[in-house]
């Protein structure tokens, strides 16, 4: 049975309280004395020369304080990019400059243009409305393929090129693969959309800029999932603000799943205008803008290959990607096409060669970053529908086919082709576990009853890998990473025995407040009520990389092992002086200090206030107190895992697509709260479902976003998915962090879009039409009975 | 600007607000109540859902004069009179139905009107009756088990497996 609190136990949320009695706080909850507001006017054209902005009729405006435009800015950086890709050819990518507001030209439909500030948000947004923005249009560069076309239009007349660069991994293996190939006994090929997401977390993003002229000090709130990041990429990069003289704040964050990972330009603003103005200034997102100025997510266009012997067994894959940048580089966007998508093309299977071609694209598009899996799911699910595609063509089982050619349980360590090593992972176990929970062996059973009422059942299974907890920060700097990827943990022992553990994680969701402490409480044995865990604040921790890529238990947990452990070093010296013992004898167990093979002991407060009143103490061996900070840096990947099992109905008169079942067999390594990791996969699989069925972020020929609000973007609601079966049962735990653990938070994600394609696929052939070979996400009534009637 | 009287979680409260000013903002910005969330701007998401006079409504569509004199009921006037959380609060937390908490409050207003009118709802009739309530954290799945649990009934069988 799970314990009450420590590591295993599914304890409940202590952060729940306060979110279920409206006493949250979220940045827009903040209102600083004195504050103004501020309404930013954005292009309403996806390209264009901007030729004037007018702001004297706006400035005239009641409760109008300034108006601001790229003048203002002429003197502060633009913003940063926070990864360099270097391409096939050793040049490094193409880096336009992000201004922080439009400067000559707009380059999307959002592109920021200029600043009203004002006392009142209605005065703000009045008065937006007189600002006077005079646009040439250009043709705008939609299509990615037409986009590096020699005579295309470009987004950046400065570079020279639509194309940010052509990326091979491994290119040394190109001539291989190909020969691969030619020997194939089976080649099959696919073609196919990664469609443009949003991620729409339920809080818009929200920043409030503070300056206190006397000290200099700077403060932005902002809804940030790393609020370390935005310190220095806009503290260095942007405003030329020290560390000292800036603080920034991530509070309560409702949700994030990438998109709140990046430094934006309204951050930038309300801090500078903030100092400007000498006022608060306080800039929220409608939903509308959101669509328009959040990085979105995905957006491949891709061809697969897979090339097989007379055995079935995988020789060789190859892929060509075009990947959609948008309009600027995002803060991490050039490193989601490449190192989080093609080091994982070896997916399961142990394909002894792989090249993988990704051409970054500029169009005149909201720009695309990490989104929940950020190019794992890319991976994922062009493989997964290429391994169901080859199967069906060779008249295999999807499931044996896979089983067939997965890394076996004895061949861990593996080193995949292209660069990784899995270090743990039993593949064929959690597919058997998949097909257990599932009753896929009751599957034609459901399949017949399902066709006597007209319907046409599917099931589709897809298995993912993926890299979380990234990552050694000397590996992804000579990858091309600006920054590292540790992380860090100040754990400071009160007098009476509490803790306050700061993290440099941020929790948004993921409950951190609570399984952190439950780590903490494992490791000294003390109750996780005496436990408080604290981030989102860089004034109170030292440094935080954040949260993202399923890295905060991983990395930041491992951090706060590290830094408890030498906590329990320094108070076993202490509890030694105390009784009286040699420091080898003592054992800390429950709480409590003891000599190993005596009765005598000293309880953990009882250490805890020596520390701090130190009349019976080692002072000249010792300081008094106890704190200690401890940085982790990974030395790999984590590589969770899983088999996914999708069971549909489609409505053939309709083309409804109906998720009847859904199955998720994952190996996170071990678990410290079972039920917020259940959660973080039930969340997750309705993102992925969402992208399958119903998500997709569409522009028009002139470059207007159709999808722009709620009513318009397909968000999954309660009655779209139904409950899910989540095991996690299957433990490879993982080798090299001090918890054994492996992460959760994007695996829902990235394992459940192929396995919905999948089924659907399933769904056509039983039903006869072989003739439909692929249907491209989100599988829409309208597709499907397109892809149906022609 | 006019002045507007309401009753806001049994208390009475007044304030000056704008013939656009909504229920919404007047409830966070007029009196601070911060516990109502703003999530769109298309009356799709449900984040801003109160009660007035004991239908559950979306305050970012309804003006602050509109419901002059009305009893108004938010998250902040949930809880128990001893300060606890009442059942269907007790619920979302013991049964996970809640991550980042910013769609929490008006999917427990929704969920609180829909266990007033029909104190036994079906799963079916849970996920339909939360339509107009979008939550990106949870993928749905604790959010309905919390609600039957709420309601009374066994969700034992509800298991993530």
């Amino acid at each position: 049975m799970p314990k009450d609190g420590g590591i295993g136990a599914s304890t409940k949320r202590r952060e729940d309280v306060r979110f279920l009695t409206g006493k949250g706080r979220y940045t827009d909850d903040i209102n600083i004395r004195g504050q103004a507001h501020a309404w930013f006017v954005r292009s309403d054209v996806a390209h264009g020369m901007l030729n004037k902005v007018d702001v004297a009729a706006a400035e005239a405006m009641p409760g109008v304080l300034k108006v601001f435009t790229a003048a203002d800015f002429a003197g502060v950086g633009g913003i940063p990019c926070g990864w360099q890709v270097t391409d096939r050819f050793g040049k490094p990518m193409l880096e336009p400059k992000h201004p922080v507001l439009a400067e000559g030209k707009v380059r999307h439909v959002g592109d920021p243009i200029a600043v009203v500030v004002a006392e009142t948000l209605e005065q703000a947004r009045d008065a937006a409305e007189a600002v006077e923005v005079d646009i040439t249009q250009l043709t705008p560069v939609l299509d990615m393929k037409a986009a590096i076309a020699a005579d295309a239009p470009k987004v950046h007349e400065e570079i020279g090129s639509n194309l940010c660069y052509d990326w091979g991994f491994v290119e040394e293996n190109k001539a291989a693969v190909d020969e691969a190939f030619k020997a194939a006994a089976h080649v099959t090929t696919l073609e196919l959309v990664n469609n443009r997401l949003v991620a729409n977390p339920m809080e818009p993003r929200v920043a409030v800029g503070d300056f206190d002229s006397a000290g200099g000090m700077h403060t932005l709130y902002t809804t940030s999932q790393n609020p370390h990041v935005i310190r220095l990429l806009m503290g260095a990069f942007v405003l030329g603000i020290p560390e000292h003289k800036l603080r920034v704040v991530a509070p309560d964050v409702g949700g994030g799943f990438g998109s709140k990972i990046y430094h934006y330009a309204e951050e930038a603003f309300v801090t500078f205008a903030a100092k400007t103005l000498n006022r608060p200034v306080k800039w929220t997102s409608t939903r509308s803008e959101a669509f328009i100025s959040d990085a979105q997510g995905r957006d491949h266009v891709t061809k697969i290959e897979l090339a097989l012997d007379k055995d079935n067994n995988f020789t060789a894959l190859r892929t060509e990607t075009y990947a959609n940048m948008g309009a600027y580089l995002s803060t991490f966007a050039p490193s989601i096409p490449t190192w989080l998508h093609g080091t994982l093309m070896a997916g399961n299977y142990r394909t002894p060669l792989i090249y993988v071609n990704v051409k970054a694209v500029f169009t005149n598009t909201v720009p695309v970053d990490a989104y929940r899996g950020a190019g794992r799911p890319e991976a994922t699910f062009q493989l997964e529908r290429l391994v169901d595609k080859a199967a069906r063509e060779l008249g295999v089982s999807p499931v044996e086919l896979r089983r067939q050619n997965f890394i076996k349980p004895d061949q861990f360590p593996y080193q995949t082709p292209v660069a990784v090593v899995y270090d743990t992972g039993n593949y064929h176990a959690t597919m058997d576990k998949l097909l257990e929970i599932s009753d896929y062996a009751g599957f034609e059973a459901r399949a017949a009853e399902a066709k006597a009422r007209g319907k046409w059942r599917g099931f589709g299974v897809a298995h993912y890998i993926e890299a979380c907890g990234i990552a050694p920060s000397n590996l992804v700097g000579q990858l091309g990473a600006r920054a590292g990827l540790y992380e860090s943990a100040t754990v400071r022992v009160n007098a009476t025995g509490s803790l306050s553990v700061f993290t440099g994680s941020h929790s948004h969701g993921q409950g951190h407040e609570t399984s952190f402490a439950q780590v903490v409480a494992e490791m000294i044995g003390i109750d996780a009520g005496q436990i408080e865990i604290v981030h989102g604040d860089t004034s109170n921790t030292p440094m935080g990389m954040g949260t993202y890529g399923s890295r905060s238990l991983a990395v930041g947990g491992s951090a706060i092992v590290k830094a408890t452990n030498k906590i329990i070093n320094k108070a076993k010296k202490i509890a030694a002086h105390l009784l009286e013992a040699s420091e080898a004898d003592i054992e800390l167990k429950d709480g409590k200090f003891s000599v190993a093979g005596t009765d005598k002991s000293v309880d953990w407060s009882g250490v805890t206030l020596a520390a701090y009143v130190p009349h019976n103490y080692p002072l000249e061996s010792m300081e008094p107190g106890l704190e200690e900070t401890a940085f982790y840096d990974p030395s790999n990947f984590t590589y969770p895992s899983g088999g996914y099992g999708c069971e549909v109905e489609v409505d053939p008169e309709t083309g409804k697509v109906e998720i009847v079942a859904f199955s998720a067999a994952d190996d996170f390594g071990n678990i410290v709260n079972p039920m917020i990791v259940e959660g973080q996969v039930q969340g997750g699989l309705a993102q992925g479902i969402g992208q399958a069925l119903m998500e997709n972020c569409v522009f028009d020929e002139n470059g207007q976003l159709l999808s722009g609000s709620f009513m318009d973007y397909a968000m999954p609601r309660a009655e779209d998915v139904p409950f899910f079966k989540v095991d996690h049962s299957c433990v490879t735990p993982c080798t090299h962090n001090p918890l054994g653990v492996k992460g959760c938070g994007e695996a829902g994600a990235i394992g459940s879009p192929p396995a919905v394609i999948n089924a659907v696929i399933d769904a056509f052939h039983r039903a006869g039409r072989t003739d439909i070979t692929h249907i491209d996400m989100p599988v829409s009534p309208a597709r499907v009975w397109s892809a149906l009637n022609g | 600007m006019a002045k507007v009287s309401m009753t806001v979680n049994g208390k009475s409260v007044s304030g000056e607000v704008e013939g656009r000013t909504l229920l919404s903002t007047f409830l966070r910005e007029g009196l601070g109540m911060t516990g109502t969330h703003v999530g769109c701007d298309t009356s799709q998401c449900g984040a801003c859902v109160v009660h007035i006079d004991g239908k559950a409504v979306k305050s970012c569509t309804t003006f602050a004069q509109d419901v002059a004199g009305a009893e108004v009921r938010t998250i902040e006037g949930m809880a128990n009179a001893d300060g606890s959380l009442s059942t269907i609060q007790q619920a979302f937390q013991d049964h996970h139905g809640l991550q980042c908490g910013f769609c929490t409050p008006g999917m427990v207003m929704s969920a609180a009107a829909l266990l007033a009118d029909n104190p036994k709802p079906t799963e079916a009739e849970v996920r339909h009756h939360l339509e107009g309530n979008i939550c990106r954290c949870t993928g749905y799945h604790n959010i309905v088990k919390a609600v039957l649990a709420a309601s009374g009934q066994d969700v034992g069988q509800i298991a993530a497996e």
